[in-house]
């Protein structure tokens, strides 16, 4: 195996999409390499000891997309899945306000009351409208999109059914999924609730990650994306896996390895090398060639990096066709996330709520009205990063002792918004700044909460770009926009995981379904991969 | 009234649900938390402290108990060395089960005992009809609470107030000290994870759980109910008594006994041949293995995950998984041209949240209790039966290394972490 060049099958980047799709077909029996550029596997979730004993996840955080056939499919409890449940969302609000909602729906009932008692019921209401659309959508998040141009018979036939289906949907979650692709999570739950706490906490699902304010059109679609997930067959419940993400990737690359598939780190792609195409014969790939200048060979190679590396750097986009570079090239990345992560000396302090850690067992959103928030993105449309930003806590430590020694904790907090381009600075310069502005927005929450660091970790847009590969540092590879979701993710045309070069795959987040851990895109491009070997009407 | 335990006081400030059932006429909470599944994880990744005081306690000792105990238990308590301890069952003269439960041996002639029904009168008579007099039998139910301390960190916890877990073995005992107050710890539990068991004088119980909570501060230590148990119990293999199994002694017929052999616990009579005992039951339970005359054998079955969504996303709804752990019978099918073949019984149904799929304990002929047989499991869907796939498998369904191997400090659970 070692001087081995010659494989079925070669991934290219062993995140989480890069490894499902890498066990797929393993699974099938292919002879099958990842390729990592960095030291370990995980991509974009990974967690790393930066000081002994505290475990950080540097980037995600939260395990809830993954879809649960993928846990069957390549037996990885058996590898080592442990997902914990995360029971609370806290809400800090203004002067000492603040929102615990938790696993009971009667005691969130009365919890919302406090605010307004009609909030309490609509919230129920929502929510199961909520349930219901994603529900109607579970078969389209988990199939390979039909394709919208191509004027063949059996993909026209697939666009009928699809309108065929969607016409079939009850009338309320129709209209319910229609608001979600045209209006603004704002104005959905401007028209459901009345309290600006709780929308707030909500809102936070249609922001994040996105370059996009409450009110922004797009984030409805956010929104929903975010709810897509479950836990244990609760909808858009989340879970921290143990150990964090890395942990997760970690049992990927287990269940990969176990099914005979072999992992390469430090080994960049520079290249992915592929026949010309004349004659009438389109190209065809052949191989990688590495950053080292060796070559592989396999007649199938997969990329699970974003659209614009896999069109425009792995390949040469002039032997593409230019509708599709136009696409790509239009592609929004834009970035507007970052991750300040804490090791602690102890627990965060809610004055009123004092000494519980109970309330840090889920997420803990800082962002306490959609003016806070709109404030917020309006410095990311001046290009500054937020100066009061909004923040998504996790404190992982307070259902997993091993994040951390015994009475520590850690703390992950993903910031937002952090523009990838900065109108007056750059990010090497900002990084600290940054820093120091969530601290102190922390500690206007959590007083003392400066006392309690001692180790910070500050992961900027640029710094994701870096170190992880993701373009302008955008967390699922692309954003969550309609142009650029389902029938046009990453392309109109090219939503199916193939590319115009025979035997060049697409798997990563920028394909459908879209990003998060949620290991989709790897499933499906391993199941058009089968699709094309297998022999027309076989 | 509802007697309370000597920790009862103690645990009332963590429950937030506020509710509490009876267990043998003790208040106990099902769940302190709104969240079974968060409890569930304590046992399962960091640690948890369960109050199981309403077990039945006896102290069984005298020159003739050890004698005593051989002829009422199926499994060979002399096998049983002091400082260890043994799970075994015991019998009726038919051989049917009247009740399983721990044997502690504490000293050459000493056992200690626990049950989940009363068996004072029983055990004495049972004494007086072998016509063993040198075997005194005391009910101490109410002098020790029992505290049970499962999970990966439960050694990381304990450790810091008693030398003695450091070295125990599985099924071994110590009887020490915390904080000056005498505590007898076994490294047994029913949760099937890493874990031990302290009994401690009613007395002291204040000062003993006081050093525990702080002990535990650091390790995420909650009280758990016992819904979080008894989805441990399911994954762990672990058969409960009026759910599995009913006692023979207050059955009304013989479809509602089984034997030892039924329950799966032909392993307590693995060396049957060479064991000379004529324990009450030995007879009947014998003519059984000889003549495999059996009518069930008790298996566990792991539910077809596939299946189960498939005929819940059929009937449009989500399929229900989280909190769900099930008590009532569930029918199961022979697969074959022939439908609705009755076949056998589920006993307990659980979603395992930590292996991802639905698992049950049931009972089944000889014929289909061959590990790898696939069956119909029947649940209901908005109201109708409808038919899963199982499969026959091995109990446990789960069953980590850190259960019965030596902990290292602080303990590690499970899950690698990625450098």
């Amino acid at each position: 195996m070692k001087n081995e060049t010659n494989y079925d099958a070669i991934v290219i980047g062993g995140g989480h999409n890069g490894l499902v799709n890498a066990a797929y077909l393993a699974k099938a029996g292919l002879k099958t390499l990842v390729l990592e550029q960095r030291p370990l596997v995980g991509g974009a979730a990974i967690t790393e000891e930066l000081i002994p004993g505290y475990k950080f996840t540097t980037f995600s955080y939260a395990l809830s997309l993954l879809r649960p056939d993928i846990v069957q499919d390549l037996n990885l409890v058996a590898h080592g899945l442990v997902v914990l449940p995360m029971t609370n969302v806290f809400q800090p609000g203004f002067d000492g306000e603040y929102m615990l909602l938790g696993p009971d729906s009667d005691v969130n009932f009365h919890e919302i009351s406090r605010f307004s008692a009609e909030d309490a019921e609509s919230y129920r209401d929502l929510s199961h409208l909520i349930n219901r659309v994603c529900h109607a959508l579970k078969p389209l998040v988990d199939a390979i999109p039909p394709n919208s141009v191509s004027q063949d018979p059996a993909d026209l036939a697939e666009m009928v059914a699809l309108n065929q289906y969607m016409d079939g949907l009850p009338e309320d979650v129709r209209a319910m999924l229609g608001k979600f692709t045209r209006c603004s999570a704002g104005e959905i739950l401007d028209e459901y609730l009345e309290s600006d706490l709780l929308k707030a906490q909500i809102v936070s699902s249609g922001i994040i990650g996105s370059k996009v304010g409450p009110y922004s059109k797009e984030s409805g679609l956010v929104w929903l994306f975010h709810k897509l997930g479950e836990y244990d067959g609760v909808q858009g419940e989340w879970g921290f896996h143990k150990g964090g993400n890395g942990g997760f990737t970690q049992v990927l690359a287990r269940a990969f390895e176990s099914l005979g598939g072999t992992i390469r780190t430090d080994a960049g792609v520079d290249r992915v090398l592929y026949t010309d195409g004349n004659e009438g014969n389109g190209s065809e790939v052949t191989g990688v060639r590495l950053k080292d200048s060796t070559e592989l060979s396999a007649p199938i190679v997969v990329s699970a990096l974003d659209p614009r590396r896999t069109f425009m750097q792995l390949v040469n986009p002039d032997d593409l066709p230019a509708d599709l570079v136009q696409a790509i090239t239009e592609f929004k990345f834009q970035g507007t996330a970052s991750k300040v992560n804490f090791a602690l000396s102890g627990i965060p302090n809610f004055p009123g709520l004092d000494g519980r850690s109970d309330i840090f067992t889920g997420f803990t959103n800082i962002g306490p009205s959609f003016d806070y928030l709109e404030e917020a993105f309006a410095d990311c449309l001046a290009g500054r990063f937020s100066r009061k930003p909004f923040l998504d806590c996790c404190v992982q430590s307070t259902v997993d002792p091993d994040m951390s020694p015994p009475g520590k904790h850690i703390m992950s907090c993903f910031v937002m918004y952090t523009p990838y381009q900065l109108a007056d600075s750059d990010w090497d310069s900002e990084r600290e700044n940054l820093g120091d502005t969530v601290q102190a927005t922390l500690e206007e929450f959590f007083p003392g909460f400066g006392q309690l660091v001692e180790h910070r970790e500050v992961v900027t847009p640029l710094d994701i770009e870096r170190v992880v590969g993701l373009s302008e540092g955008n967390i699922f590879a692309g954003e969550l926009f309609s142009p650029q979701m389902f029938l046009n993710r990453p392309a109109p045309g090219w939503n199916q995981y193939r590319t115009p070069i025979g035997g060049y795959y697409q798997c990563g987040s920028g394909t459908h379904p879209g990003g998060g851990v949620m290991g989709g895109p790897g499933k499906l491009a391993a199941q058009q991969i089968f699709n094309d070997q297998r022999p027309e009407g076989g | 009234m509802p007697q309370t335990t000597p920790f009862h006081d103690l645990l009332t400030p963590y429950n937030e649900t506020g509710i509490w059932k009876h267990w043998s006429g003790y208040l106990v909470a099902p769940r302190y938390q709104f969240s079974t599944t968060a409890e569930y994880y304590a046992i399962r990744d960091s640690v948890s402290v369960l109050d199981t005081s309403p077990l039945f306690k006896y102290r069984i000792t005298g020159v003739d108990a050890l004698r005593f105990l051989q002829a009422v238990m199926v499994r060979d308590i002399a096998q049983c060395p002091v400082g260890t301890a043994q799970y075994t069952c015991w019998c009726d003269p038919d051989g049917f089960v009247l009740q399983d439960g721990v044997i502690m041996r504490v000293a050459e002639n000493e056992f200690w005992l626990s049950a989940a029904e009363p068996s004072l009168r029983y055990f004495r008579a049972t004494a007086t009809a072998l016509a063993m007099q040198g075997v005194g039998i005391q009910d101490i139910t109410g002098d020790y609470g029992i505290l049970a301390v499962q999970g990966p960190h439960a050694h990381s916890v304990l450790a810091q107030l008693t030398e003695a877990v450091d070295s125990m073995a599985y099924f071994e005992l110590a009887e020490t000290a915390i904080d000056g107050c005498p505590v007898l710890v076994s490294r047994t539990g029913y949760t099937g994870d890493l874990g031990y068991e302290l009994w401690i004088r009613a007395d002291q119980a204040q000062q003993v759980w006081q050093c525990l909570i702080d002990a535990g501060k650091d390790f995420n230590l909650i009280p758990v109910g016992l819904e979080a148990l008894k989805m441990a119990r399911v994954e762990a293999g672990l058969l409960l008594l009026g759910v599995d199994f009913e006692s023979s002694r207050f059955a009304w017929v013989d479809a509602q006994r089984e034997t030892p052999i039924e329950l799966g616990w032909r392993w307590m009579l693995r060396k049957l041949e060479d064991d000379p005992r004529d324990f009450i039951g030995r007879a009947a339970i014998e003519k059984q293995i000889n003549e495999r005359s059996n009518r069930w054998t008790t298996v566990g079955l792991s539910i077809d995950w596939y299946d189960y969504e498939r005929v819940h996303l059929e009937a449009g709804i989500m399929p229900p998984k989280h909190d769900l752990y099930c008590e009532s019978t569930k029918s199961i099918y022979r697969r074959g041209d022939k439908e609705w073949d009755y076949a056998g019984y589920a006993t307990s149904f659980l979603f395992s949240s930590i292996l991802k799929k639905p698992i049950a304990i049931a009972k089944l002929p000889n014929d289909l209790a061959k590990p790898g047989t696939e069956v119909d499991l029947e649940i209901s869907i908005i109201h109708k039966p409808a038919n899963v796939l199982a499969t026959v498998q091995r109990m446990p369904f789960f069953n980590p290394a850190r259960k019965t191997e030596q902990p290292t400090q602080p303990t590690q659970s499970t899950g690698r972490i990625s450098s």
